[in-house]
C-alpha cells in the first residue's frame, strides 16, 4: 500500500523552527495564519506586521513578507503600507503588552479611522518574552514577576478590556475573541482570521482578531494545567464574535 | 527652467517633495511646520498621494516606516516637540535601511521663535544605537527646494533618513522660487521593498535579517556586530562623497566665521560689511551638517587668524568646529538663544573683536550678549 501524505506544512510557512516554550499556543496560531494566507491564495499579496515580544519569532516563519514593527506600533506602520498599496493584504501580530499597553493609542486610531487592515491580538495575560511581568491584560488576582501576591486592583488597576473598546469605534467593522484552548476553538480562531481577511479585503473596514493563548513558562503551570487556567480568561474575556459587518450574519 | 513664484518656504518643501515624486506624506500639526502639512494635504489629493494626519507624530513616523518599506518616496515635517517624539522611529528607519525624508522646522524650546537648538539632536542623533543622519541645512528658500529634492536621491540612494534643517524664521520666509525639471541621476530599483511576495522570495524588513540573521542562527551577536560595522562603512561613503560647504569672500579671509542657516543669512551681510571697513572676514556655511565639512574647514582655519562660530543657541556647532580647527587657530563663539536671531550688526562686532586678545575667563570675544 502507498502512502499518501495527508498533512503537510502550508507553502505560507517556511521551514524554521518555531522558537516558542513547550505549551506555548503561539505556535498554532502561527500555523493558522499560514494555513489561512495560503487557502485564500494570498502568499503573493499578504505582508505581515510583526511586533515585538516572543512572537517576533514569526519573522522567520512566515514565507510571505513581512516588516519588524517597533513596540505598540503595528497598526501604524501597516496602515502605511496598506495606504501606499491597498492591493495587499496587511496585517498585524501583536502580543498584549504590544497592542493594549504600549500602543494602545495606535490600535484605537487605525481602528476608529477604519484602516483596512487586520490585526491580531495575541493575550496571554502577561509580558512572555521579559519573563512574566503584569501586562494590561493580567487578571485579578493572577501572580507575576510584578505582582508577587497576584493583580490587585487597587494597587494595580485593572485589566485593560481593549477588544471591547475597539468593538465601540466606528470604523471598525470585524471584532471577535477566540481562544487556543480547545480543538474546537482553534477551528473558531481559524474561521476567525479569515473573517477578518475577508472584511478588509471586501474594503469594510477595520478588523481585530484577540486570540486567548497560553504561556506556561510565566504562568509556572504544566502545559495541560495552563490550558486549564485559560478557563479564567475566557470567564474574564468571553469568546465570540463581538462586531460583525453590517447585513452579515453572525 | 519653471516659473519663479513667490513662496513660503514651508510650502516650498512639500511642493519640491512632490515633485521628487514624494507621495505619502504623515504628519501632526506644530507650529511653525503646520504649513507643511497643510499644503500637502491639498496637493496630495490633486497629485494621487496620500497624507495622513494621525494622533501623534510617533504614530505619523511609523507610518512613515510602513510606506517606506513599500518602495515609496515618504516624508514627515515637524518641529522640536515633535522631532522629540520622533526619535525612536527615525533611529528604527537608520537601523532597518529606510529611506525618509524629514523637515525639522526647528523653534526655541520655550516659545516658538527660530531657533538651531535641535543642532545636537540631527547631527548626533536622538535614538539608541549607532547611527548617523544625513543633515541638510538651507539658508534660502529656493535652496530649500533644491535641497529637499535632493534628500530624496540621498535618501534613497543611501537607503537612509535624511533631514532638511530649518528654522521658524526661514520656515515662515516667503522668497521667489522656481523647481527646475533637473534629474538626479537614476538608483537601482528597490528589490527590498514589501509589495507582495510575487515571483521572488520573501522580502523581510527587520533588523535581525538584515544582520544576516534568518533562520535558525547562533551566530546573533557577531551577526550585530558586522551589522553595525557596515552601517558605519555606509555613513564612511556618505562622509567621502556627500560633504556640501558654501563659502562667502573666505579664500583670503582673516577672520572666518562659520555659520548655518538663517544665521549664516545674517553672518554674510555683516561679513560684506566687515570688508566695507577693511576687515578681511569670510563665511564658510556647512550645508550638510552631517557629515561636517571639517576638512574645508581646517584648510581656512590654517591661514585664518580666528574662526568665530555664529548659533542661535548656546553653542552646539562650534564643538565640531573646534575638533575641525584641531587648536590650530583660536575659535570665538557668538549665540542668541530663546527665539533671538543675531543681528548683522551683533555679528560685525563679533567679527571685530575675534582677532582681539581674549579677556580672561571669558570663552569667546563675543559670548555674554
Amino acid at each position: 500500500m502507498a502512502l499518501h501524505k495527508v498533512f503537510d506544512r502550508p507553502a505560507a510557512l517556511t521551514d524554521a523552527l518555531y522558537a516558542y516554550c513547550p505549551g506555548c499556543t503561539h505556535g498554532i496560531a502561527q500555523r493558522l495564519f499560514g494555513e489561512v494566507v495560503e487557502e485564500m491564495g494570498l502568499i503573493e499579496r499578504a505582508v505581515a506586521v510583526i511586533g515585538s515580544g516572543c512572537l517576533s519569532a514569526s519573522r522567520q516563519v512566515f514565507n510571505f513578507d513581512t516588516v519588524k514593527a517597533l513596540h505598540g506600533r503595528a497598526p501604524s506602520v501597516a496602515t502605511g503600507i496598506k495606504r501606499a498599496h491597498p492591493e495587499l493584504l496587511v496585517f498585524t501580530v501583536q502580543g498584549d503588552g504590544d497592542l493594549a499597553g504600549i500602543g494602545a493609542a495606535d490600535v484605537i486610531h487605525a481602528a476608529t479611522r477604519g484602516e483596512r487592515i487586520s490585526t491580531c491580538f495575541m493575550n496571554n495575560a502577561t509580558f512572555g518574552m521579559t519573563g512574566g511581568q503584569m501586562g494590561p491584560t493580567t487578571l485579578p488576582g493572577q501572580k507575576t514577576t510584578t505582582t508577587p501576591d497576584g493583580r490587585d486592583p487597587l494597587l494595580d488597576g485593572h485589566p485593560v478590556r481593549i477588544t471591547e473598546m475597539l468593538a465601540m469605534a466606528q470604523g471598525a467593522a470585524y471584532v471577535a475573541r477566540t481562544a487556543l484552548n480547545l480543538p474546537t476553538n482553534v477551528i473558531r480562531t481559524k474561521m476567525a482570521i479569515r473573517r477578518a481577511f475577508e472584511t478588509q479585503l471586501a474594503g469594510l473596514g477595520f478588523s481585530v482578531l484577540e486570540i486567548l493563548s497560553a504561556c506556561p513558562t510565566d504562568w509556572h503551570l504544566t502545559p495541560v494545567e495552563a490550558l486549564r487556567w485559560m478557563e479564567h480568561m475566557i470567564a474574564a474575556a468571553p469568546l465570540g464574535e463581538l462586531k460583525v459587518p453590517e447585513g452579515r450574519a453572525r | 527652467m519653471g516659473e519663479r513664484r513667490l513662496m513660503m518656504c514651508n510650502e516650498v518643501v512639500a511642493e519640491a517633495a512632490i515633485v521628487a515624486g514624494c507621495r505619502f506624506f504623515a504628519g501632526y500639526p506644530i507650529s511653525p511646520a503646520t504649513e507643511v502639512l497643510e499644503y500637502m494635504a491639498r496637493r496630495m489629493r490633486q497629485v494621487g498621494g496620500t497624507c495622513m494626519l494621525p494622533e501623534s507624530e510617533i504614530s505619523a513616523i511609523n507610518m512613515l516606516i510602513g510606506a517606506s518599506a513599500t518602495g515609496a518616496r515618504v516624508m514627515s515635517a515637524t518641529s522640536g516637540p515633535g522631532w522629540d517624539l520622533m526619535q525612536e522611529g527615525v533611529r528604527e528607519m537608520a537601523f532597518l535601511q529606510l529611506p525618509c525624508v524629514i523637515v525639522d522646522v526647528s523653534r526655541a524650546p520655550i516659545g516658538i521663535g527660530p531657533s538651531q537648538g535641535d543642532y545636537f539632536q540631527c547631527t548626533k542623533g536622538g535614538g539608541h544605537g549607532d547611527y548617523r543622519l544625513i543633515v541638510l541645512a538651507p539658508a534660502t528658500v529656493q535652496e530649500s527646494a533644491d535641497l529637499t529634492r535632493k534628500a530624496f536621491w540621498l535618501a534613497d540612494r543611501y537607503r537612509t533618513p535624511v533631514v532638511v534643517l530649518t528654522d521658524a524664521a526661514l520656515g515662515h520666509a516667503s522668497e521667489p522660487v522656481s523647481f527646475p525639471e533637473r534629474l538626479e541621476p537614476a538608483l537601482p530599483p528597490k528589490s527590498w521593498a514589501v509589495t507582495g511576495a510575487a515571483g521572488r522570495r520573501p522580502n523581510r524588513v527587520n533588523t535581525e535579517d538584515k544582520a544576516g540573521l534568518g533562520g535558525d542562527s547562533r551566530e546573533i551577536w557577531g551577526g550585530f556586530e558586522a551589522f553595525i560595522r557596515e552601517l558605519r562603512r555606509k555613513y564612511d561613503e556618505i562622509e567621502a562623497h556627500e560633504t556640501e560647504v558654501d563659502s562667502f569672500l573666505a579664500e583670503d579671509a582673516r577672520i572666518v566665521v562659520v555659520a548655518f542657516g538663517t544665521s549664516a543669512r545674517v553672518t554674510r551681510t555683516a561679513v560684506r560689511e566687515a570688508r566695507k571697513r577693511g576687515i578681511a572676514a569670510g563665511l564658510i556655511r556647512p550645508i550638510t551638517l552631517w557629515p561636517f565639512p571639517s576638512a574645508a574647514i581646517a584648510e581656512m582655519a590654517q591661514r585664518a587668524e580666528a574662526v568665530l562660530t555664529v548659533e542661535m543657541n548656546t553653542g552646539q556647532m562650534v564643538e565640531d568646529v573646534e575638533r575641525a580647527v584641531g587648536g590650530r587657530t583660536p575659535v570665538r563663539f557668538l549665540g542668541r538663544q530663546g527665539g533671538v536671531v543675531p543681528s548683522p550688526d551683533e555679528v560685525l562686532a563679533a567679527i571685530e573683536a575675534a582677532g582681539l586678545p581674549v579677556r580672561e575667563g571669558v570663552h569667546g570675544a563675543a559670548q555674554g550678549l
